[in-house]
């Protein structure tokens, strides 16, 4: 179908939840009262802030991904014709390892993937 | 021979005969829009009732078996109550986030469903780079949920969101560099290309022990991709309730239930994909009369088979291993599986290029 079919599909997942939800709106009659609106803590009424600090550890694990992420986005087009290439494709895969494999051992011996 | 490619050809070609090309194409449109629902409505409540019925299987029980034959019914039922819940938005939450949230991981679960080939030539998008579309709109999934967890005003959504976070940016890589060994083999980033390149035999046993480990590799990545146990620490109940849908209920909660098992669908269909021929039957390299026998089951038979093994695969899983700990999880993917993949990729292409597998 070509590139029209993420179009559709993209309609049809908004329709087909859209619709989903109204129905179920269109259906009930909610009643209302003082603690329905409260957030879930384990019957407990809530203590502090929900949007405090977070452990640093998720933002580096983040930040070491984009590295990597980014190193993979490069790998598809060589992956494609590496087979073609022969050993030229081998031998500058091997070089891009490298690079990138220092680089995660620094990350690693600073600590970064220590979880803390 | 009666096939998928077939009907959609008469569809296409009685369409042309009876109306001018604009309505066609708007015809085709809405066909392909209702068949993608009802097929992810149908896989939702099938992948439901798996999962009931493979969990009480492993646990000598009988699951559920009241509604219906052998209980069969039960997610239908099951529908129909989430659709007399009320979807609560809580007090102090993002609205607009919080009801965002379940749409775009329908939209990601729905976008993954076009360049997957469920019979021979039958694809709503056969798109050259295919198999690098589905590693790219399958990241988005992880802004659902972070998405999802920042906005409910719930400290369990907040954390099972981060952890989620965390996970699924981590299993990528492994999953990214267990694809490109395949990508490597067959040369080509088309999910059809693939398919016809394992014509004399699927990847797994063409490609000797390094596709092997790439499979177990992909497996293991998709697990914690998908959020499925061992991996399920986003929503582990015991620790976080439900994770980043504690606050969801009615019809949104289903939405993030359905957009997940399909995402189990999605997963272990491009690994069938990939590693096991998709719809390709069982072929043997020149053993001509074994091929051409194999070849009068339905492609359509052989990919959904594929698929709901490894799916039943994912399932079994989540009986088997205990959950890990958030630091142990990510210990697993950067220290093992990361380094094992990367070191696998060059394995393989020295594999391709002095032309060693089958």
């Amino acid at each position: 179908m070509g590139a029209s079919s993420l179009i559709v599909l993209i309609i049809a997942a908004i329709a087909f939840s859209g619709i989903a939800i109204l129905v179920s709106k269109f259906v009930l009659k909610p009643g209302t009262n003082k603690q329905k609106g409260e957030p879930y803590e384990c019957g407990i009424p809530t203590q502090g802030k929900t949007w405090t600090q977070l452990n640093v550890g998720y933002y580096l694990f983040a930040l070491i991904f984009l590295i990597f992420d980014v190193e993979l986005v490069f790998l598809f087009p060589w992956a494609v014709v590496a087979k073609g290439m022969g050993w030229i494709a081998m031998i500058e895969i091997v070089i891009f390892f490298f690079i990138l494999f220092m680089g995660f051992l620094y990350a690693h011996k600073k600590g970064a993937l220590k979880w803390m | 021979m009666w096939s998928f490619s077939n009907i959609a050809n008469n569809i296409h070609a009685w369409l042309g005969n009876n109306f001018n090309p604009t309505m066609t194409l708007v015809i085709e449109m809405v066909l392909a829009g209702v068949a993608v629902i009802g097929l992810f409505a149908g896989l939702g409540l099938v992948l439901v009732i798996m999962e009931r019925k493979v969990s009480a299987w492993m646990q000598i029980r009988l699951g559920p078996n009241r509604v219906g034959p052998k209980g069969m019914l039960q997610s239908l039922a099951d529908t129909i109550k989430l659709i007399v819940k009320e979807g609560l938005t809580p007090d102090g939450a993002d609205k607009f986030l919080f009801n965002l949230a379940p749409f775009i991981a329908m939209i990601v679960a729905m976008l993954l469903m076009a360049p997957i080939a469920f019979a021979k030539d039958f694809q709503l998008w056969d798109l050259n780079i295919g198999v690098l579309f589905v590693s790219a709109v399958s990241s988005i999934m992880v802004i659902s949920i972070l998405m999802a967890g920042w906005a409910s005003n719930n400290k369990y959504s907040l954390m099972g969101a981060m952890r989620s976070g965390a996970q699924i940016v981590s299993y990528e890589l492994s999953a990214g560099l267990s694809i490109l060994t395949i990508v490597v083999l067959s040369g080509s980033l088309s999910v059809s290309d693939i398919i016809y390149s394992q014509a004399d035999g699927w990847w797994i046993f063409k490609g000797h022990i390094p596709v092997l480990i790439a499979f177990v590799t992909f497996i293991i990545a998709v697990t914690a991709e998908t959020n499925r146990a061992p991996f399920d620490l986003a929503e582990a109940e015991s620790e976080l309730t439900a994770g980043f849908h504690t606050e969801y209920s009615g019809m949104k909660f289903a939405l993030f239930f359905l957009a997940e098992y399909v995402n189990v669908f999605i997963v272990c269909a491009i690994g069938a994909t990939l590693f096991l021929g998709g719809w390709m039957p069982f072929h043997i390299g020149s053993w001509e009369g074994f091929n051409q026998v194999m070849d009068y089951i339905p492609s359509s038979i052989w990919f959904f088979g594929k698929t709901f093994f490894l799916i039943f695969v994912i399932m079994w899983f989540r009986w088997t291993f205990p959950r890990l700990r958030i630091d142990q999880l990510l210990n697993l993917e950067w220290k093992y599986l990361l380094p094992i993949s990367m070191i696998n990729l060059l394995i393989v292409t020295a594999m391709a290029i002095l032309k060693w597998h089958f």
